[in-house]
């Protein structure tokens, strides 16, 4: 193999131009195709200024955003945290599009763009073609025609009812956006033909394995439904029903149809965005272990020259630092930190395993591969599910990781630290900390009296008594009451007891006139 | 792969954001602004930074609460905790730094930057004088040269040459001049073949005949023609003036507490906003006096007392000599306003007002005078100096004066100054 120094140079210092871009941006593509076998999208390079990235910041991350006042908010705060030092603005942006689009500053020097090249148009681009989260929630696709779809259309209910009309809907979506996902695939309609085929599939089965005996065991008592009204009540809203916004659009009397469509859309974007909280950790370890891997090639080739390698490593040093929890710099577990860790540790484990590493990962130490070994892992986990399987003693020991029981009332107990007895148990806390459902309030429509005034019931599960933060959930039933139209109430109960906890209510505004 | 340059796309995408963003945080920003503006100083910084409460632009979600119920913490970097150690609970009760709303905005206060058309629009936009005053502010004129075509006379100095060779050009070209390469290279053939001993005399006589036209005609038609030359014209054109001056007089005397020097700040302030918005440029003088005036730096003018006697008439010239000094009409627009508790030596009334009506009033655009009372003042007759210059405004002379004895009467009465209809400007008056 040529030297792929002879090919392409990375300038150092802090010019570049579009060729480089393009050279650099071509090896890249070969180390991360050829030697990490990446599967990714054709990626856009989008070069923009410090103002546009600020544009970009506030808009949620997408090219295209409907109007709101939030995201003028946000600027607004962005702008001012960075006019007066306080924070400085990502290298990049990237946006699970297909063609993958990525932003990257024009005061980026040139190993720094490569840098960027590396962790988004490759790092992120694989992980979002390749995980199965995005693959069954988003359309990459199809997002930038629908949030230009978006824009339009409230653009347009703004010309047509007013912007004050469309901002209170908006709103109301946006406070119950957590809300307005699904978090398993609806079931699907009945198909008839389908259905007359299991019916006969379960006639057969039960003709096959017919024993006269089972008529001779003495009858239970029968499960009778307790409130069959209630049942059917909530067969027919298709209750209960986690997704809010989903039942709103679909169910609410009063909403005229565009305020049901800009419903659809705060939905649609809510769901386009939930694997992206699932996989955080995940999506940022593979982003940087592939630029780590990639510029580190780079180097050993000769293309990145040694200033340009210490200016990447300054930087990939602070990306994944992490401190201790009594540093007063500590802000919790970094996910770039901590993904990156565990995916170099599942690359000594392939290559260069110890005994335990073969005792707790049977299927993966020594295989030779850590590769392939990733890229199974970035199809098939999210944080959670990922920690549970692959964090490793090893790690657990090199981290120093504790964890710590907490009940709001005595002192903070250690349950668990870096040891044989605590492995397991730190690995499980861990994995729940990153188990989205557990931080989000268990929240579901449960029914609608519809004999009576129309009001809504929800309930919220509460785990482990971690109820709802008042003042904020008094603000989103008001909004809430305003979609619905009618009263609502949402019930917190003890997910163990079925204690009821506390209630809220909130009524429609009064009418206008 | 695809490299795009998006760097020169406009600007100011999120711009309909902000603008929804500031409508709906507008009152407390009003009340920032106004704030803000009673701590800074008149002409005030040029970026304000606005720090408003955050509740109206909260975004309430679901979620769980940063306190309370079961909670399982994973920390790195442990140092000597084994298993079962108790830790004391932390102040906050927030173990292990997680909490706090998913936002990141769980602070009370909001802060942002807010440049400084949007402050003065939004200052402004409450007061509701852009329309109002548009058509009461008379703008100087001056004149300034202007380039405007060509003419056919001039000083040497504004000779166009382009315009002149092109006309030449078309001259020469029109009265068919030969061109001195054809004489020459006809007159190298001549040579040539008269260096031949086959030449044809006829041939050689023909061309000889032909030099001498061609000469002959070079000659008569120049080069350059002096119907061919054109001077740049020039055109006075009326310029509006883009400057203002605004004297703030105000009497620094014992009896002037410091809420009256507030209250009179207060309405510099928003006279110095407004004309900054109208003029480019706005140049303050600031005239204090006791008996005697003197012209001031801002922080003299505001925070120093002085003691001595009350003679308004001395600030009137003061004034007056600045203007004469510094500020010549054809160039400047000159706004005033006075501030006064309305006490002045009763000996002095008729000088003040001849020195106004002769000095000042002709010269300004606006005089505003300005008396300020204590905030508990229950009766207050008119002074000697109101009804002094109450006389001048009866006479229709461009004087308009409002008594303010407490801070929230400030924008109403600048409302009133200012407004477009002159019977509710005037109406203290009578």
């Amino acid at each position: 193999m040529t030297k792929l120094a002879d090919r392409f140079r990375i300038s150092s210092g802090s010019d570049w131009n579009f060729s480089d871009l393009r050279g650099a941006h071509d090896l890249i593509a070969e180390i991360a195709r050829g030697e990490l076998g990446l599967d990714t999208y054709p990626s856009q390079i989008e070069v923009i200024t410090s103002e546009q990235m600020l544009d970009a910041y506030s808009s949620i991350g997408l090219p295209l955003m409907y109007r709101h006042w939030s995201f003028g908010k946000r600027f607004a705060r962005d702008e001012a945290l960075y006019r007066h030092g306080y924070s400085s603005l990502a290298y990049e942006i990237v946006i699970n599009s297909n063609p993958c689009i990525v932003y990257v500053m024009e005061e980026n020097s040139m190993a720094m763009q490569a840098l960027v090249m590396a962790h988004a148009a490759f790092g992120h681009n694989h992980f979002f073609k390749n995980n199965s989260l995005f693959r069954q929630w988003t359309d990459a696709g199809g997002i930038l025609d629908y949030m230009e779809f978006a824009k339009t259309y409230i653009a347009h209910c703004e010309d047509k009812y007013g912007e004050a009309a469309v901002e209170l809907v908006l709103d109301a979506a946006h406070a119950l956006m957590t809300q307005g996902v699904s978090r398993y695939p609806r079931r699907r309609g009945f198909d008839l033909a389908d259905e007359a085929r299991r019916e006969a599939e379960r006639r057969e089965e039960e003709a096959r394995t017919f024993n006269d005996l089972w008529r001779t065991l003495p009858e239970g008592k029968t499960s009778r439904v307790l409130h069959p009204e209630l049942a059917e009540r909530q067969r027919l809203l298709g209750l209960p029903e986690e997704n809010i916004l989903y039942f709103l659009e679909k169910k609410a009397p009063l909403l005229k149809p565009w305020q049901r469509e800009i419903l659809r859309i705060v939905r649609h974007v809510a769901q386009y965005f939930y694997p992206q909280k699932q996989t955080k950790m995940m999506n940022e370890g593979c982003a940087t272990f592939v630029h780590y891997h990639i510029m580190n090639r780079l180097h050993e080739q000769g293309v990145l020259d040694d200033g340009g390698m210490l200016e990447f490593l300054h930087s990939h040093t602070s990306v994944v630092f992490q401190p201790d929890f009594d540093d007063p710099r500590f802000s919790g577990l970094n996910p770039y930190a901590l993904g990156f860790a565990m995916m170099q540790d599942i690359a000594r484990i392939t290559r260069a395993p110890t005994e335990e590493d073969r005792l707790w990962f049977p299927d993966i130490a020594g295989n030779g591969d850590p590769h392939a070994t990733l890229r199974e892992a970035w199809i098939a986990y999210r944080d959670e599910s990922f920690v549970r399987q692959f964090l490793s003693p090893a790690l657990i020991r090199k981290m120093k990781l504790f964890s710590v029981h907490d009940d709001s009332r005595s002192d903070l107990v250690v349950e668990a630290i870096h040891d044989e007895r605590g492995y397991r148990a730190v690995r499980a806390a861990l994995a729940d900390s990153f188990d989205v459902v557990k931080h989000e309030p268990e929240i579901e429509i449960v029914d609608v009296d519809l004999d009576g005034d129309r009001r809504l019931l929800l309930q919220n599960r509460v785990h482990h008594g971690i109820m709802l933060e008042r003042e904020d959930a008094e603000r989103v039933l008001d909004h809430l009451a305003f979609l619905w139209g009618y009263e609502v109430r949402l019930v917190e109960i003890d997910a163990m007891s079925e204690k009821v906890l506390r209630s809220f209510d909130a009524g429609p505004p009064d009418p206008p006139g | 792969m695809n490299i795009i340059d998006r760097r020169l796309n406009p600007k100011g995408k999120s711009l309909a954001n902000r603008q929804r963003f500031l409508r709906r945080a507008k009152k407390q920003i009003l009340d920032a602004v106004r704030e803000a503006s009673a701590r800074d100083g008149i002409t005030g910084p040029s970026n304000q930074r606005i720090r408003i409460k955050a509740d109206t632009l909260r975004e309430p979600r679901l979620h769980q609460a940063g306190q309370g119920g079961e909670r399982w913490h994973v920390a790195p970097g442990n140092k000597e905790y084994v298993e079962g150690d108790r830790i004391p609970r932390p102040p906050q009760g927030e173990g292990g730094g997680r909490g706090g709303s998913p936002d990141g905005d769980s602070e009370d206060t909001f802060q942002f930057v807010l440049s400084r058309d949007e402050f003065i629009d939004l200052f402004l936009e409450d007061l509701e004088l852009p329309d109002l005053l548009r058509k009461e502010l008379r703008e100087t004129e001056g004149t300034t040269p202007r380039r405007a075509g060509f003419q056919t006379s001039g000083a040497a100095a504004n000779l166009n040459l382009v315009r002149t060779m092109r006309n030449s050009l078309s001259r020469r070209i029109a009265l068919r001049r030969p061109r001195p390469e054809e004489i020459a290279a006809r007159e190298e053939e001549l040579a040539r073949l008269s260096k031949a001993d086959d030449a044809d005399p006829e041939t050689l006589a023909r061309l000889a005949a032909e030099i001498e036209v061609k000469r002959r005609r070079s000659r008569r038609v120049p080069f350059i023609d002096p119907i061919d030359v054109r001077y740049n014209r020039f055109e006075d054109v009326p310029r509006p003036a883009v400057s203002a001056v605004m004297f703030c007089l105000m009497d620094v005397s014992g009896s002037m507490t410091a809420h009256m020097k507030d209250l009179a700040k207060r309405f510099y302030k928003l006279l110095y906003l407004f004309l900054s918005r109208r003029y480019k440029r706005v140049e303050i003088v600031f005239i204090r006096h006791t008996h005697v005036a003197r012209e001031v730096d801002e922080e003299t003018f505001f925070s120093s007392t002085e003691s001595g006697g009350t003679v308004v008439s001395t600030a009137l010239e003061e004034m007056a000599r600045v203007l004469r000094a510094r500020y010549p009409l054809e160039q400047w627009n000159i706004y005033a306003a006075q501030a006064s508790d309305g006490d002045n030596m009763p000996a002095d009334n008729p000088h003040a007002v001849a020195v106004l009506e002769q000095a000042i009033l002709p010269a300004c655009q606006y005089f505003a005078y300005l008396e300020v009372g204590p905030e508990d003042e229950r009766y207050g007759g008119a002074t000697e100096l109101w009804r002094a210059y109450q006389r001048i405004a009866q006479a229709g002379q461009p004087i308009a004066m409002r008594k303010v004895n407490h801070r929230s009467q400030i924008y109403p009465v600048f409302r009133q100054l200012f407004s477009r209809d002159k019977a509710v400007r005037t109406e203290g008056v009578a």
